[in-house]
């Protein structure tokens, strides 16, 4: 296996969402080539630091003014 | 090395319930829908637009769209993830209307693998983001997935970020589930490639790069 067709599995790889055999060929690919090891192992960091992150949260206050005018428009959309 | 696991919450069993109801002219049930799904709708039309009023109108037109077409939604899709359908298309529309002299399009063509391929491959720090602090840390990551093209960041942020399954996002975006997946690897390689130069195993005595500018 070359790093391209490692590269290409990447996303299939960290999602699971290969077969097992697929999973070994990467997973031998991925002990004896360095490159390969730390583009997984950062773009796995990537992936988790964006989800912890917590950008952009909805203030509490910013919410509930929201709210209130999406669910008045509501009323008189029934209207 | 372990894979990635998902974030994704089994949907509530009184969501259709809700929905009927909301269908029904019950306003009290719409709004629990928008209690549950608001802040999502939020960071996604803000992480598209990357502008916090543009964000703040998509919320309030996503919800009142989905509730005047309620009677459009047939329930062969979850609820949220027909509504983030609505609040995609509402927020790319903001986006092009900021900046008509780019063309803001999920079909737009993507450049040759090339783009994404690693040049940086230096290892990271074990806790990459403890050396910054807070406010630093979210500008870097701000600043980055800025510097993506719509229709990569868009993709990211559902994945990843919102936790819909591929096929939802799919479905979400009017994809195919290959074009999910190709722009899926480019973004997350590029937003890798990019945050190296922040995160990377420094010798001692080094500087850490100045200001969040992750943009290459």
């Amino acid at each position: 296996m070359k790093c391209a067709d490692f590269l290409s599995e990447l996303t299939n790889y960290l999602d699971d969402a290969i077969d097992e055999r697929t999973k070994a060929e990467l997973e031998d690919h991925l002990a004896w080539c360095h490159n390969c090891y730390v583009v997984c192992d950062t773009t796995k960091k990537t992936i988790e630091i964006y989800r912890d992150s917590q950008l952009y949260e909805l203030p509490e206050d910013l919410r509930t003014r929201l709210r209130t005018a999406i669910v008045s428009k509501c009323h008189s959309h029934k209207k | 090395m372990t894979t990635i696991q998902p974030k994704v919450e089994a949907p509530p069993t009184d969501e259709l319930a809700l929905v009927q109801a909301a269908k029904a002219g019950n306003v009290e049930a719409f709004e629990e829908l928008v209690r549950r799904y608001d802040r999502n709708v939020f960071r996604i039309a803000q992480h598209i637009t990357q502008n916090r009023e543009d964000a703040e109108d998509v919320v309030q037109d996503a919800f009142l769209k989905a509730y005047s077409n309620l009677h459009q939604f047939q329930g062969q899709s979850k609820f949220y993830t027909w509504l983030v359908r609505i609040a995609v298309n509402e927020a790319l529309m903001r986006l092009r209307r900021r900046r008509p002299e780019r063309m803001v399009s999920l079909d737009e063509e993507v450049k040759t693998e090339e783009d994404s391929l690693p040049r940086e491959v230096a290892d990271w720090s074990p806790n990459p983001e403890q050396q910054y602090n807070q406010a630093e840390l979210r500008e870097i990551l701000t600043r980055t997935i800025q510097g993506l093209p719509a229709s990569f960041r868009t993709v990211f942020v559902l994945r990843d970020v919102e936790g819909l399954s591929t096929e939802e996002t799919a479905e979400a975006l009017d994809l195919s589930i290959p074009a999910v997946k190709s722009r899926l690897l480019r973004a997350r390689l590029q937003l890798r490639e990019r945050l190296s130069r922040f995160f990377q195993r420094r010798e001692n005595g080094k500087q850490k790069p100045e200001g969040g500018d992750g943009n290459q």
